[in-house]
């Protein structure tokens, strides 16, 4: 982008034309390189040497590629249960999470947009969460869900029902680690739609009001229609997302109660690292990339269309 | 226009690239010296970074010794680390010493020291460096020190042996009849006199006889089955077919013995995790306990009469006893400098001096100067089963196995659905040997 401002729309053939012309894609070139540079180094290139890894049995402790594997990572992969469970646990979170983390957003930013004081303490009290780092996070609630003693025991104790063993339980532990998430990461979708809450012009409330729309409609027929773009990206973002957890699953579970909830990056990291095996890693996160990529585009394309048709 | 590039455009890329070049070249070749100049601090030799899984009791322990030593070396800046127990450890200390950042001794299960030493991480201990620090080899645990012998080289120095063994209640066992008049739990070295004895502390505490964990945790119902299937001197990983796996008949004589208690005479809890069977034995509500004798603390701790002896021979075979051992490593791709060296043989001669600390954690001190001290003998219940080092089974040795691993959790998950009764043995013996079949076909990575 930056190089088509730059160069000037000429179609002169003179040879000062193409001077100037071969200039401004060389500068272009040569502002972009840090940023190429550093991509091609830590993105492609990793990507690429995993592409070739994952045909080999690559070993962490040994030099080179080791023997050529053709493609029986992959056919392991198929396999093997614990592999298959552990997409499940991913997609499962992928499913606990997203709806909430998307429509409970929008809720928040819609109370917050309509505050007429203290918006600021809202904006900050829901974006609070997400500047803390994942291990935080995990302390925090490791806390919160302590058994007996903890303060979510504590309340749901008071509420007169049996409190779960959140982490411990293994049909719990999952929604626990679920309701973490939405607590933590809530506010960057927050902040995503209440800027798109601050592109739609006052004027159609104003028009609507005159025209005798409840609050209620004015949300249905104008805020939640204009911010489809918006929620196109936050639902986008958020499925990704949730399908790389990795770091407060670990830190709070290690991926237990006996392995329900181990997400599939654990289990890329516990072949990989700690059995070594980085041909077999480089397999399973080959696959976890496709589904990723095949899932973000089907989604993507659902709720595009969506948004045309609406 | 411009065809030459001007001085000062010269002059600028050539500042640019010496800059370039001298920050390069002090964080590849210096970053020692340009640490030390950020923080303050003169760039020691002696400086000893130590890494260990040790928590709870043991790790209290473990930081009560390292004081000694600090005390004994003034001059040494002692840096101990702890990190997260089992696997996680296992990781970041491999990543580290293939990442040439390893600390200088580590601890180490002697059960994962193979699988260390064929990913060439770790040094082995030179005979005469040993001996210059008064460690020759006839002073160790020789079951121990020779399972740390790998192809004539010594790769780790043990501290202990940790056996599962058998607790008993005390008050119980002597209601129950049980108690020599010494006082000593009498014998139950067969199958039939282990069950007598658990229904007659069952009548006692009207719950259980003895409990053993069962659910949510792999490794209890695997050190009891391998005890048994040990006794048997059943045989493991002779090949990589399911039929090589293990020798069927005998351990499925060892999965019947284990559904009986539990299923059959219903003298043990049959759905019971590694908390709750604690919890039952300290609460008076079983007479008879079975787990790695590390659970000391914990009966110490709830001031209950009780007491422990050895895992007991109940398969009339040469006595074993599923076992493992912590060990010190030196984690390098490198061989070490002598002074290096010195300073950790110090450090580990210092620990093993302090041997007596240790066992107070409930684990058989190694080093045979204290194991054979009169101190220690008096020191009980940890005495009673001393003997059990020298008839210790260690888990195979491969890449996959050790504790806490991949063959632990196979082996332990079919083994606890044997304990509550969901599988039957024959079926739990046949999905270990399968199961563990497809991680031995697997290309070892090491």
């Amino acid at each position: 982008m930056g190089t088509s401002t730059v160069a000037p729309e000429t179609t002169a053939n003179s040879g000062a034309g193409q001077r100037r012309q071969g200039r401004p894609v060389l500068a272009g070139l040569a502002f972009l390189a840090p940023f190429l540079l550093l991509y091609t180094l830590f993105l492609i290139g990793p990507s690429v040497y995993g592409l070739v890894m994952s045909f080999f049995n690559t070993s962490l402790v040994k030099g080179g590629l080791g023997s050529f594997a053709g493609l029986s990572n992959y056919a392991a992969a198929f396999g093997d249960p614990q592999f298959w469970s552990s997409l499940w646990h991913t997609a499962w979170f992928t499913i606990l999470t997203t709806p909430p983390l998307v429509i409970l957003a929008l809720v928040f930013a819609l109370l917050a947009d309509r505050a007429k004081k203290g918006r600021w303490f809202f904006r900050l009290a829901f974006f609070a969460p997400y500047v803390l780092p994942s291990a935080v996070v995990a302390l925090i609630w490791n806390w919160v869900y302590t058994p007996d003693l903890g303060l979510l025991a504590d309340v749901v104790t008071r509420l007169g029902l049996t409190p779960p063993v959140w982490l411990g339980d293994p049909n719990w532990a999952m929604i626990s680690v679920a309701l973490t998430t939405v607590w933590w990461t809530l506010g960057f979708n927050f902040v995503l739609y209440l800027a798109g809450l601050q592109d739609i012009p006052r004027e159609l409330y104003e028009a609507a009001s005159i025209d005798g729309a409840t609050p209620w409609q004015q949300i249905t027929r104008i805020t939640v229609p204009l911010l489809g773009r918006t929620t196109t990206l936050v639902a986008v973002l958020q499925v990704i997302a949730s399908l790389k957890v990795f770091d407060q699953i670990y830190l709070m579970t290690s991926g237990g109660p006996d392995f329900a909830t181990r997400p599939t990056i654990q289990y890329i990291y516990d072949v990989g690292f700690t059995d070594y095996r980085v041909g077999y890693g480089s397999a399973v996160s080959m696959l976890l990339f496709a589904v990723i990529l095949v899932v973000s585009l089907v989604w993507f394309a659902l709720v595009r269309r969506q948004e045309r048709d609406a | 226009m411009a065809a030459l590039p001007s001085r000062r455009d010269v002059l600028r890329a050539t500042g640019l690239l010496a800059a370039a070049g001298a920050v390069s070249g002090s964080l590849s070749g210096c970053a020692e010296q340009l640490q030390s100049g950020f923080t303050g601090t003169a760039p020691s030799a002696d400086v000893l970074t130590y890494w260990n899984l040790l928590g709870g009791g043991d790790g209290v322990r473990m930081q009560e010794m390292e004081g000694v030593y600090r005390k004994q070396r003034p001059g040494v800046d002692l840096r101990a680390v702890t990190l997260t127990w089992g696997n996680p450890y296992y990781t970041k200390l491999s990543l580290a010493t293939l990442g040439a950042q390893p600390p200088d001794v580590a601890i180490s299960h002697l059960t994962r020291v193979p699988t260390l030493v064929s990913a060439g991480l770790l040094q082995p201990f030179a005979p005469e460096d040993l001996a210059r620090h008064g460690m020759s080899k006839d002073k160790f645990v020789q079951r121990a020190i020779e399972r740390a012998t790998i192809d004539g080289r010594i790769y780790a120095i043990p501290l202990d042996t940790h056996p599962f063994v058998m607790f008993y209640n005390t008050k119980i066992c002597k209601q129950a009849g049980l108690l020599a008049d010494d006082g000593s739990l009498k014998p139950l070295d067969s199958e039939d006199a282990l069950v007598e004895a658990l229904h007659k502390a069952k009548e006692v505490t009207k719950s259980w006889g003895g409990a053993v964990a069962s659910v949510a945790d792999v490794a209890t119902p695997w050190r009891f089955f391998f005890s048994l299937y040990g006794q048997l001197g059943g045989k493991l990983l002779m090949g990589t077919s399911p039929e090589e796996i293990l020798e069927p008949d005998k351990a499925i004589r060892a999965a019947k013995l284990m559904r009986r208690l539990t299923v059959e005479e219903k003298v043990m809890p049959p759905n019971i995790d590694y908390g709750g069977a604690i919890a039952q034995f300290a609460n008076g509500r079983s007479g008879f306990f079975f787990q790695g004798e590390w659970e000391i603390s914990t009966f110490k701790d709830a001031k209950m009469p009780f007491s422990m002896t050895r895992f007991p021979n109940l398969m009339g075979g040469t006595y074993a006893v599923q076992a493992d051992s912590h060990t010190f490593v030196l984690p390098s791709k490198e061989p070490y400098e002598r002074a290096r060296l010195d300073l950790v043989l110090g450090f580990v001669r210092s620990m093993l001096d302090q041997s007596m600390t240790w066992a107070e954690g409930g684990h058989v001190p190694s080093w045979l100067p204290v194991q054979q001290s009169e101190k220690y003998r008096a020191l009980k219940p940890q005495s009673n089963y001393v003997g059990a080092a020298e008839s210790a089974v260690y888990d195979p040795p491969a890449w996959y196995s050790g504790s806490g691993s991949n063959f632990e959790m196979v082996a332990g998950s079919a083994l606890g659905g044997v304990l509550s009764g969901r599988t039957q043995p024959e079926a739990a013996i046949r999905q270990i040997q399968v199961g563990i079949s497809k991680m031995a076909r697997t290309p070892a990575p090491v």
